[in-house]
């Protein structure tokens, strides 16, 4: 089975280039993550990350035949031969497969992704109702492994500037926690033409998340809630937000 | 390139126990970093899916102290009561505090943390299954992580990332005064200077095949600590899960029986009421391991190789698997090609979880040697370290409380002793040995490849120290260790470039498997008796006489020496020796 693979090394390599491998699969090997750990020990200078191997630590995010996804599971055959992988797009490569993710999660700590109660807890736990708790469910979930914010246009156009889609999905879990009492703060710090409102409903973070969660519906749902609470600063902003409202 | 840091304390680790103790230090403004081979968030904490217990009486009345009293017999009488009770005791605190600080916990109907039965997990000492286990659905290692995370953000906690720890740094007088680590982006050195350096560096199942654990559980904290010449506790001890996926290793949460999901064999037939008529599915893990193994063998097996059993929760209706066990349908529906609504799911008993480690006090100190002396400066937290609460079996769901326990233990006796502490002057040429054995790796002198090596040392730890344990086997598997340890002082690797070098890291983590896998090997074929996990054909019963006893495995010469269990609690009775019966 051939699979090509971008390689760059910046120690030797002047130019990225890609490496066409053979490997011979057999029947233990399901899913894409295995055939790559396959050609690693014909060629031990290929270089990736990867941890749990069952899509919960977020370590192997590449783009497989031009969409982003997780490696471990991604099964061997529901893959278009030959296979093409790539580094995610929108980050610098630091070798090979491994890209710097400092910027993607610059913007998560951006976000403040913690709690922030006013009030002092009681000895035991808050009470917080199952409703309540299911409002996080689609939100909480996510593992950080970059596959939306990388495939995201509007992230490559600004990656410095827009949030992206995995830190405003964090914003969300927050701002909708019965728990947390920093609504105003929190819509205050993400109401910006280029933090926020860079989002254009494109889509593709919820089309590569390997969570099956949706950033670009949480992302409405922050802008509804600039509306809802407050007079957003960009009035502008405002008006673009509604004509996409209204082409949906 | 060598760049030197200074900290007060360093946390190697950013798994739920490293966290935890950087949590409690930076709180408190100390100068703290936490230096993680992976981004914390990628650390194998994340995987952990059926929960964390605490007696919290949110679904019926429990005690801390039925709590104990299943804790201490789930270990087979070999974990130290006064640990016991420390962690018991501690643990609703512990898991209120989660809570504040935003973990997102399932919830009763009104409002209360959502609680689960957990194997081993009883009312009233050992009458009935109880709801112990606090739950975030399938996923609670995943959401305890994330929000220990965004503690230490918040704390502004220092964090070197994708920097791993190689050696410790000892003085002549034997104190420990921090950790000489490689970046890898660079491919720079590093030493940490510091007055506390504190190992959170996880577990190791991967000195087995066919193991739940991640890639990088390679132990390196015992390996480090076993190359500084520090004795390691109780390594015999190493969990086998029941159900990992057959052919896969994907752990499926012991929460599917606990939700009331079930094992059955070949006939159909639900063996566990034979093996453990009382608890059945919700034994003890090595109880049912045992019981899974033995089916295998007596040939009511399933699969093509027919070497596992099914776990059948079908009956629970899709309505709670969606809801209570979600992540568990998607890892069936794509390790195992079977969706749980419809059918069983094939597993096997799988390595899990090393119940021993690197030997500490209740804050947290690392014990040394036969004196069990406390080392100065050195601390060990989480599945690296042996306190011991876990004994000869680890309870499910007593791990994370382990880790958040012991993490705050060992942060606060920092900060309760060290303030007076100055930094020691570090010893001459501090990186030599590590740069020798860098060198070395890199010198393409040898030809021991380490990915041959290393499925060659997975093969004959699967072989040799399973879930029953043959004196012969166990002889041969000893001598065939002590050969691959000298194959792998050779190891050598192609590339030798500076950046993200991979196949360096794995040579390293190699080096440290081969100490884990050591020392496991020669303390099981030393204990002969049966006690929780460790389980010898040639001696079938527990021996309280002869063996009621901590291993001391001392990584200098391979000898080992014991220390008494500890049956004195802090502040209660003592548990009495009883037969153990689920
Ligand atoms: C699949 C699975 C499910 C589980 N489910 C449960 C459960 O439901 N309940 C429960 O109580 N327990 C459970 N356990 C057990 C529990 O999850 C672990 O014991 C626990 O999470 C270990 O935490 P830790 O902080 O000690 O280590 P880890 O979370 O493994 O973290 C280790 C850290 O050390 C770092 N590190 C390691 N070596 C180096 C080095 N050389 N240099 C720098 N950094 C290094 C790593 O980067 C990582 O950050 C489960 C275990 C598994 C495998
Ligand atoms: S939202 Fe999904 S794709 Fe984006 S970082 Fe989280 S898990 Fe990954
Ligand atoms: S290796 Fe952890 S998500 Fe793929």
């Amino acid at each position: 089975m051939k699979i090509s693979i971008y390689r760059f090394n910046p120690d030797t390599d002047k130019k990225p280039y890609n490496k066409v491998y053979d490997v011979k699969r057999t029947e233990s090997d399901t899913m894409l993550l295995d055939l790559l750990i396959k050609i690693k020990a014909t060629d031990d200078s290929l270089s990736m990350r990867m941890s749990c191997r069952e899509g919960v630590c977020g370590s192997d995010a590449m783009n497989i035949n031009g969409k982003n996804g997780l490696a471990c599971v991604t099964k061997i055959d529901e893959l278009k031969k030959p296979i093409v992988i790539r580094p995610v797009p929108g980050l610098p490569v630091i070798r090979d497969l491994v890209v710097d993710m400092k910027q993607f999660f610059k913007h998560y700590d951006s976000i403040d992704p913690y709690l922030k109660s006013k009030k002092k807890p009681p000895i035991k736990e808050r009470l917080q109702s199952q409703e309540d708790r299911k409002k996080l469910d689609g939100l909480y979930e996510c593992i950080l492994c970059g596959a939306c914010t990388t495939a995201c246009p509007s992230f490559w156009w600004k990656p410095d500037k827009f949030v992206g889609p995995a830190g405003l999905l964090q914003a969300y879990r927050f701002l909708v926690d019965s728990r947390d009492d920093a609504r105003e703060e929190r819509l205050d710090n993400l109401d910006d033409p280029d933090r926020l409102y860079r989002c254009h409903n494109i889509m593709n973070c919820a089309d590569v998340c390997p969570k099956g969660l949706s950033p670009s519906k949480a992302i409405a749902g922050i802008k509804k809630m600039q509306i809802a609470t407050k007079k957003p600063k960009f009035k502008t902003i405002k008006k673009i937000f509604h004509v996409q409202e209204s082409k949906k | 390139m060598v760049k030197h840091f200074e900290f007060d304390s360093i946390v190697v680790g950013g798994g739920g126990a490293g966290l935890r103790t950087s949590m409690q230090l930076a709180a408190a403004g100390e100068r703290v970093a936490v230096i993680s081979k992976v981004f914390p968030t990628r650390s194998h904490t994340v995987a952990a899916q059926g929960g964390i217990a605490a007696a919290l009486a949110n679904v019926s009345d429990d005690k801390w102290l039925w709590h104990m009293y299943d804790t201490i017999k789930g270990s087979d009488y070999l974990g130290d009561q006064d640990a016991i009770e420390h962690m018991c005791k501690n643990a609703a605190a512990a898991i209120y505090e989660l809570e504040h600080m935003g973990m997102p916990f399932d919830r009763n109907t009104d409002g209360r943390i959502y609680q689960r039965p957990f194997g081993g997990m009883t009312k009233n000492f050992g009458e009935s299954s109880i709801s112990r286990t606090c739950a975030v659905a399938d996923r609670t290692g995943h959401a305890m992580l994330h929000t220990l995370y965004q503690k230490n953000i918040e704390l502004k906690t220092k964090f070197f990332i994708e920097w791993i720890g190689l050696d410790l740094i000892r003085d002549e007088d034997g104190d420990v005064l921090g950790l000489i680590a490689l970046e890898l982006q660079t491919g720079d050195l590093g030493i940490f200077h510091a007055k506390n350096t504190i190992f959170a560096t996880g577990g190791a199942g991967r000195i087995f095949q066919a193991s739940t654990n991640a890639f990088i559980n390679t132990g390196d904290g015992l390996g480090m600590a076993a190359r500084a010449n520090i004795s390691l506790e109780d390594m015999e001890f190493w969990q086998f899960h029941p159900t990992g996926i057959l052919g896969a290793g994907v752990l499926v949460t012991e929460g599917v029986r606990g939700e009331g999901g079930y094992l059955i064999n070949s006939n159909r037939e639900r063996f566990m009421e034979r093996y453990a008529p009382s608890a059945k599915d919700l034994a003890s893990r090595d109880v049912v391991s045992r019981a899974i193994t033995q089916e295998v063998i007596d040939g009511r097996g399933v699969g093509p190789n027919k070497d596992g059993v099914y776990l059948t929760l079908s009956h629970l209706g899709e309505e709670l698997i969606n809801e209570k066990l979600p992540g568990i349908r998607e890892i069936s529906i794509k390790f195992a090609n079977v969706d749980p609504v419809k059918d069983p799911v094939p597993v096997v008993p799988t390595v899990h979880y090393m119940m021993g480690g690197i030997p500490t006090t209740l804050n947290g100190q690392v014990r040394d040697g036969v004196s069990q002396k406390e080392v100065n400066g050195f601390y060990a937290v989480g599945e690296c370290a042996c306190v011991s609460v876990h004994g000869a079996n680890r309870l499910g769901s007593n791990s994370l409380l382990d880790l958040i326990v012991f993490g705050k233990a060992a942060g606060q006796h920092i900060l309760d002793s060290s303030k007076n502490k100055k930094l020691k002057k570090l010893p001459k040429d501090v990186t030599k040995k590590t740069i020798d054995r860098l060198k070395k790796i890199d010198s393409k002198s040898s030809l021991e490849n380490p990915r041959e090596v290393g499925e060659e040392l997975r093969a004959t730890m699967q072989k040799h120290c399973g879930v029953f344990r043959f004196p012969q086997l166990l002889d041969e598997g000893l001598v065939k260790v002590n050969e691959l340890k000298r194959r792998i002082r050779n190891l050598s690797i192609q590339d030798n470039s500076k950046v993200f070098n991979t196949a360096r890291t794995e040579a390293l983590e190699l080096q440290n498997l081969i100490e884990v896998a050591l020392a496991t090997i020669a303390s099981a074929k030393n204990r002969e008796e049966s006690r929780g996990a460790h389980s010898r054909a040639d001696f079938p019963k527990r021996d309280d006489k002869s063996w009621l006893q901590h291993s001391l495995y001392n990584p200098k010469d391979g000898s080992l020496a014991y220390r008494p269990v500890k049956m004195k609690p802090l502040s209660v009775k003592s548990f009495p020796l009883k037969e153990r019966v689920y």
